[in-house]
């Protein structure tokens, strides 16, 4: 199939560039710009005036649920969540059940996605096995199925000594290492960062402290082992200082935040709301702008959405009953933008931090508009408002704070390897 | 932010859930009602018919005597239908949840449930679930709240203190899993008490306590000088031993009321104590049944207090 994108603004996150003009696909890549190449022959035309085109969005922690929880969600539905999202590669975390420690896990998943044709899926693998803390995994076989990275998720090493020995084995190989920053004992039984709000409402906290702790161990493995390693989803203020303290000091340690964590603090629980149930825990304002600003000078290197569907029944609890997590897949672009227009960055810069940003650090190659380039695209009207409904997302998660939250950008358009996966309905007061 | 759970769009009270956000003048009308009902305790006939032909449901998801015994008392005195149920021990551990428990008993047409929960925050998911002709009373979540018990304690105050307004009191122990501390904490700045304090063990303090409007003492010399009420917590056994405090013996050592204690505060101050006590861990027993406690009338305070409360809520008072 012959494209033709018509009339976009051209946004390169790469070049920092944007300007308008005609974008070309042929089969699964770019072909050119501006004017119709000699000899192309147009099947289809999408109509991008006063639309934004872009690299498709890469996000580095969806989980999709597979297998195991497919009463929480399935491929078909959160891969159609990411394609509605203008998400055209993702990472999902091994926390499955059973968790990603196998080979034949990470190929079944990897071919059941493919299958699918929507996004394309990087799965990261378990780092010990069963996610128990204790014994490595086969990260060279599971590497050869398929993972990009090698992960504990949210689960605690019996010891640093594991996490010592899996840098070592890790960086033997090369192998990345993503670790979520929190000392299990300091937030064990907590719900809420030990703050003001959980001081009110009587929440049981997790301090600071417990993610500051796990990240002073974790860099001083990592400069041991000279280990890559990958920070997920920092929360603190001083988290944020010392990554920038240790990149100065020319460490490779690169981290993300939540699209979460970057609009809203402990404030939001407001009376107990459990959607703002997250982990790790929503912070305080302090907190909420250091990450605003770490993301914007660069110590904070992309913005994940933590898409986590969880029904009802996870959710409709006493708060500190609730499980943690939220959807967010669908809301990663605008709460990107929102983030980006309240920083008056611009565009390119903006959309680095949900593409290119993540992409180096999946070891993908640079997201580009560039012909030649794999046409996973994104169409989207920046300007568009829209309310968040539940009911009208593509998700099988419906749990968001951001409920009623009038955001601004839409998607109209995803393309993946030059087809169109994801087409928003015109509005009804348009012809098609 | 949603807009107070517990108020109606008229600003009256739908249900009590917590004392935070209670205008004054609620908090006093409560009051002044509650003074009306002591009086009906002490007759022959020990009942109003304000909340006949109502049905009250005692929801308790978590085993109390004391409390679950003065709400059912106070809700026969105003001649309220009483059903008491312990779900801890039935339909939660068949698996149902929360939600299912509440709205088969809404189906019963209960006009008011009282709930006591270990999680903070539970009876604001029972509200928001309900029609607002059913309502809801706190009768103690997790560490959050225990509206009230902070109720008869300020009704306690203004029995023998008269006013609020020139008083200094203290609250002493376990501030961090109590929701009554946090209850009183906001029950006497709503009354305009110009000095809270809060008196403990940094162990056993909240994050940012200071922001809900206390002074912090982590001594008892400086934190009891010159207050006119001590308002003693119960240390809860499991706090005891372990990684905040090292024994009940050295938390008396330090923070247990005795006389010597208590001379530094006023020589009018009264003691309270929400109960049960634990004699010789928080409170010496010559203080407990001293002529400086008002612990005993607490109690007798405690059904007036709650009668109030019903009646207001669902009794048009």
């Amino acid at each position: 199939m012959n494209l033709r994108i018509a009339n976009g603004l051209l946004v390169d996150p790469v070049a920092g560039t944007e300007h308008k003009a005609d974008l070309f696909v042929a089969g699964e890549t770019i072909v050119d710009e501006g004017a119709i190449p000699a000899g192309f022959r147009v099947d289809r035309v999408i109509d991008a005036t006063g639309k934004v085109v872009c690299p498709g969005l890469v996000d580095l922690s969806a989980r999709l649920r597979e297998p195991g929880f497919e009463y929480r969600a399935t491929l078909e539905s959160e891969l159609a969540a990411a394609v509605a999202g203008g998400v055209t590669t993702l990472a999902c975390p091994p926390d499955t059940e059973p968790p990603l420690d196998e080979p034949g896990l990470v190929e079944m998943l990897k071919r059941r996605a493919a299958s699918l044709r929507l996004a394309h899926v990087h799965p990261i693998g378990a780092l010990t096995q069963g996610l128990r803390g204790e014994r490595l995994t086969e990260m060279a076989e599971l590497t050869e199925a398929g993972c990009v990275a090698f992960s504990q998720d949210d689960r605690p090493f019996a010891d640093l000594t594991v996490l010592w020995r899996s840098l070592q084995y890790a960086t033997t190989f090369g192998f990345p290492v993503w670790l979520r920053p929190e000392d299990p004992g300091l937030a064990a039984g907590g719900v809420a960062h030990d703050g003001e709000v959980a001081t009110r409402l009587g929440l049981a906290g997790i301090p600071a402290v417990a993610e500051t702790i796990a990240i002073a161990a974790i860099l001083l493995l990592a400069r041991e082992t000279g280990a890559r390693v990958h920070l997920c989803r920092l929360s603190t203020t001083e988290g944020v200082e010392m990554v920038r303290k240790a990149r100065a000091d020319g460490l490779p340690v690169t981290c993300d935040v939540s699209a979460h964590h970057i609009h809203l603090s402990e404030m939001d629980i407001g009376y107990f709301d459990a959607h703002c149930r997250l982990s790790p825990p929503l912070r305080s304002l302090r907190d909420r702008e250091a990450l605003v600003r770490g993301l914007a000078d660069g110590t904070i290197d992309a913005i994940c959405s933590d898409h986590t569907p969880i029904d009802d029944d996870g959710k409709q609890l006493p708060f500190g009953e609730a499980e943690p997590g939220a959807t967010g897949l669908e809301l990663l672009l605008p709460l990107a933008l929102k983030w980006g227009a309240e920083a008056n960055l611009p565009l390119a810069r903006i959309l680095e931090r949900v593409t290119s940003g993540p992409a180096r650090l999946l070891n993908l190659p640079a997201p580009s508009l560039a012909p030649g380039a794999a046409a996973d695209l994104c169409v989207f009207d920046r300007d568009a408002w829209w309310r968040v409904e539940p009911s009208a997302l593509k998700s099988q998660g419906k749990n968001t704070p951001f409920t009623g939250y009038e955001l601004q950008g839409r998607v109209c358009a995803t393309l993946v390897g030059g087809r169109l996966v994801y087409e928003s309905p015109p509005p009804p007061d348009r012809k098609p | 932010m949603p807009r107070n759970p517990q108020l109606n769009q008229h600003g009256e009270l739908q249900h009590l859930l917590s004392i935070e956000g209670l205008p004054q003048d609620v908090v006093i009308h409560i009051l002044d009602t509650a003074r009306s009902f002591l009086p009906v305790s002490e007759r022959e006939i020990k009942k109003v018919p304000l909340l006949r032909g109502k049905s009250v449901f005692n929801l308790f998801f978590e085993p109390s005597t004391r409390t679950r015994t003065t709400f059912e008392i106070a809700a026969k005195r105003l001649s309220a239908d009483v059903v008491n149920l312990n779900i801890a021990t039935s339909s939660q551990t068949k698996g149902e949840s929360l939600i299912d428990t509440v709205a088969n008993l809404a189906a019963m047409h209960a006009d008011m449930f009282v709930v006591r929960h270990a999680s903070s925050g539970a009876p604001y998911l029972i509200a928001r679930h309900l029609t607002s002709d059913i309502h809801v009373v706190n009768a103690g979540d997790g560490r959050h709240a225990h509206p009230t018990q902070a109720l008869l304690d300020v009704f306690a105050i203004r029995h023998y203190k008269g006013e609020f307004s020139n008083l200094k009191i203290a609250i002493v122990g376990d501030i961090l899993h109590s929701r009554v501390a946090r209850s009183e904490i906001h029950a006497l700045t709503t009354l305009g008490v110009p000095e809270v304090r809060v008196v403990g063990p940094r162990t056993l303090m909240p994050a940012q306590v200071e922001k809900l409007g206390v002074r912090v003492f982590h001594d008892m010399a400086t934190g009891l000088k010159d207050v006119d009420v001590v308002m003693m917590l119960r240390l809860q056994n499991e706090r005891m031993n372990g990684a905040l405090l090292p024994s009940a013996q050295e938390f008396f050592k330090s923070y247990g009321l005795t006389e010597e204690r208590l001379a530094v505060a006023a020589s009018n101050a009264i003691v309270m104590h929400p109960g049960p006590m634990n004699r010789g861990v928080e409170i010496d027993s010559a203080v407990a049944d001293g002529s400086q406690s008002v612990i005993l009338p607490q109690v007798t305070f405690g059904i007036a207090v709650r009668m109030a409360v019903m009646a207001i809520l669902a009794g048009g008072g």
